[in-house]
């Protein structure tokens, strides 16, 4: 398929680099990149997608993303832990935990779907907030599958194998599924139902009108995305090995939102290009006191965040497409498309 | 198919108030088993009950001055205060400060309530109130101003002031819970003369201050010229403009109100519960669950929602089988929803 412009022949000679960085990336990067960052990276990306196709296509920014991981984790660490841990120890083989958690987190987003499914833009971010945070306070509480300290010991099936020894099999897995939750995405938004999707997004009292449901739409859409977060959610237990509620606690479910909103909201490529910069910047910036106003990496990523949102709500990669649509200004080129969908309600 | 959730709902509700009022058996002497729970019905065991009952007022109490402030602001101006929860523990930690710098200690377990006066409670609660008013209005002249109707860009700009706040209060108070004393006027127990029970002064305090706040904002919004102004801003500001009306300062106006409510229930809810990291988020929590509950921009939506959460919390907890209390967490979200499945807006919610 020939590019249809500049931007989008200059995309793909990056897309089709960074795929071959990324294969190589055991050769070309040191154990602790490969392991911590780019692990981290693709897992958060994934996270980070879920929250990017809702908001992107479906006009849903969702802040229960990290909580349907988390879910998808806990389902994951009481089904095959044995004896020590907190939580259930169910002992089961780690497919079945796997398959468990990825269809109850699916499961209940279907459910947080269907009760937020008629809001949108900022009554959807909060209602989605307190699914989080309830979550959050849940697996705190409830000890029976979790309580406090979380589950600790969580086994990957053998062909992850130890994670620590073998970092790489974890890598590529990683690599993999954000791959195909990419493509999968991609696709999705060009079936009928990713165009009624987007309908919807654009004008629901239209598409009612035409015959679709807007709610029916909101929920399939979201429990879709519950099912990549809980991808990303057993990713996130085999690399770390544990869970608690801390993982999913409010600090997190912002972390992602700030993941998603550096890389930027309406382009799915911002989500793994803001988890770099989120991962990168926690990893180098070890400071206890930040100079002048004290604080830690928090106060930094705070500010990042507050920057890009008052200059350029779209992110890191909104900046990108400004850039060429410059480019397209300045060579008299035809007329600028309207930016997507920049501001809401 | 629509009636179901309906039906769900008001059964769910018949069950639980069938069971609070007659079937719940308390544990006995030997510890609870089954299905017992802490306290029995509320026909056998009036004492408890009533005890429950002003638990849960007293907590709504608290839950109506942070909300009233978070639905004010919203329901005139749109945007949603995700650093509201900020607002609050800022509030706090400068009343607790103020504190102990009035009486003149800074012990490390915290002051005793003999040695606060109440002018030494009430004098640092309204500085933090208007301490964080201006910090309020300041974000929103510089932040929030200029990009008037972009809400979603209005509510990450205060989810980002909110995450550097909540960064800079641990660096600057520290990480450990602390709390605001009482004063040791208010530090005791009344007989309220029903059934026999002994109420803590503080709660019934909290109580009372909640029903000024609560009156005097009802007031202000029916009385006042500024009100007046507001209200008809909340139904239709275009048209409130377009008359001449200079809505920039009612927004201004109402901002300062709003945020200052949060900081003067940071106060209140920093010596009713304690402050630290984290507490932020659960406050910013009991203000979202009550507005969506009761309705974005309604007051009385808001009263409604904080009683209905304050009930609900503190019933679950009580009347839950005792074995199972830690499951009380989740009848905040069956109340949520419940009130989503019968109204998407909220009891008191109208299209924007």
């Amino acid at each position: 398929v020939r590019p249809r412009n500049l931007q989008q022949a200059v995309e793909r000679v990056i897309g089709v680099a960074v795929l071959v960085v990324v294969a190589l990336g055991p050769v070309l990067f040191s154990t602790y990149w490969v392991s911590f960052v780019l692990t981290q990276v693709f897992l958060l990306g994934i996270a980070g997608a879920s929250l990017i196709f809702l908001s992107a296509y479906g006009g849903m920014v969702s802040l229960a993303q990290v909580s349907l991981y988390g879910i998808a984790g806990f389902v994951v660490g009481n089904a095959v832990t044995t004896g020590e841990s907190k939580g259930l120890n169910l002992g089961w083989d780690p497919w079945l935990g796997v398959l468990l958690g990825i269809a109850i987190a699916t499961a209940i987003a279907f459910v947080f779907g269907a009760l937020a499914s008629r809001s949108t833009g900022i009554y959807f971010l909060m209602i989605t907030l307190t699914f989080a945070v309830i979550a959050n306070l849940f697996f705190g509480q409830v000890t029976t599958f979790s309580g406090f300290g979380g589950i600790s010991g969580i086994g990957t099936p053998d062909v992850i194998g130890n994670v620590s020894a073998n970092p790489n099999r974890l890598y590529y897995v990683a690599l993999v599924i954000a791959l195909l939750v990419y493509v999968a995405i991609r696709y999705i938004v060009r079936t009928p139902f990713g165009l009624t999707l987007q309908g919807v997004r654009d004008d629901p009292l239209r598409m009612a009108s035409l015959g679709y449901s807007a709610p029916l739409h909101r929920t399939m859409a979201f429990g879709f995305a519950g099912f990549i977060a809980s991808l990303a959610g057993v990713l996130y237990v085999w690399w770390n090995g544990q869970i608690d509620p801390a993982s999913i606690d409010i600090a997190r479910v912002l972390d992602l939102l700030v993941i998603c909103v550096i890389g930027g909201l309406y382009r799915l490529e911002g989500a793994w290009l803001g988890a770099l910069a989120f991962v990168v910047i926690q990893n180098y910036v070890r400071t206890d006191s930040l100079p002048v106003i004290g604080g830690t990496f928090h106060t930094l990523i705070g500010l990042i965040f507050l920057v890009i949102v008052l200059i350029s709500p779209g992110g890191l990669m909104g900046m990108w497409d400004l850039l060429f649509q410059g480019a397209r200004r300045v060579a008299g080129g035809r007329s600028l498309a309207a930016p997507v969908n920049e501001s809401e309600g | 198919l629509g009636s179901v959730p309906r039906i769900v709902a008001l059964g769910l509700v018949a069950v639980a108030l069938v069971w609070i009022v007659f079937a719940a058996k308390p544990c006995t002497e030997f510890g609870c088993t089954g299905v017992q729970t802490a306290f029995g019905s509320a026909v056998d065991n009036p004492h408890d009950f009533v005890i429950t009952l002003l638990n849960g007022l007293t907590a709504a109490g608290v839950y109506f001055v942070v909300a009233s402030g978070f639905t004010l602001i919203f329901g005139l101006m749109r945007v949603v205060n995700m650093a509201h929860g900020a607002f609050f523990l800022l509030g706090g930690y400068i009343a607790l400060k103020l504190q102990r710098r009035f009486v003149g200690e800074d012990p490390a377990f915290g002051l005793l309530s003999e040695q606060v006066d109440f002018w030494q409670w009430l004098a640092p609660a309204l500085v933090a109130a208007l301490l964080v008013g201006f910090l309020g209005l300041g974000v929103q002249q510089v932040f929030l101003r200029w990009n008037q109707g972009q809400e979603l860009r209005q509510a990450l700009i205060t989810i980002a002031i909110s995450i550097i706040l909540a960064d800079q209060m641990i660096a600057h108070f520290g990480s450990f819970a602390q709390d605001i004393s009482w004063p040791g006027v208010l530090d005791r127990r009344v007989d309220v003369r029903v059934a026999g029970v002994e109420y803590t002064l503080t709660r019934l305090f909290i109580l009372a201050a909640a029903i000024v706040v609560g009156l005097g904002l009802w007031a202000w919004l029916k009385k006042t010229r500024t009100g007046m102004v507001i209200r008809a801003g909340v139904d239709d500001r275009s048209m409130v403009t377009a008359i001449g009306v200079n809505i920039q300062l009612t927004f201004a106006i109402a901002f300062f109100v709003g945020s200052a409510l949060a900081g003067f229930g940071g106060a209140i809810g920093g010596s009713f519960a304690s402050l630290g990291p984290g507490v932020d988020a659960n406050w910013l929590l009991y203000s979202l669950v009550v507005v969506i509950i009761g309705g974005m921009g309604s007051l009385p939506g808001a009263a409604v929602g904080s009683l209905l959460l304050g009930l609900v919390s503190s019933f679950s907890a009580a009347y839950l089988p005792a074995n199972y209390t830690f499951y009380s967490i989740i009848f905040t979200f069956v109340l949520l929803a419940i009130v989503l499945a019968f109204r998407p807006l909220g009891l008191f919610g109208r299209p924007a």
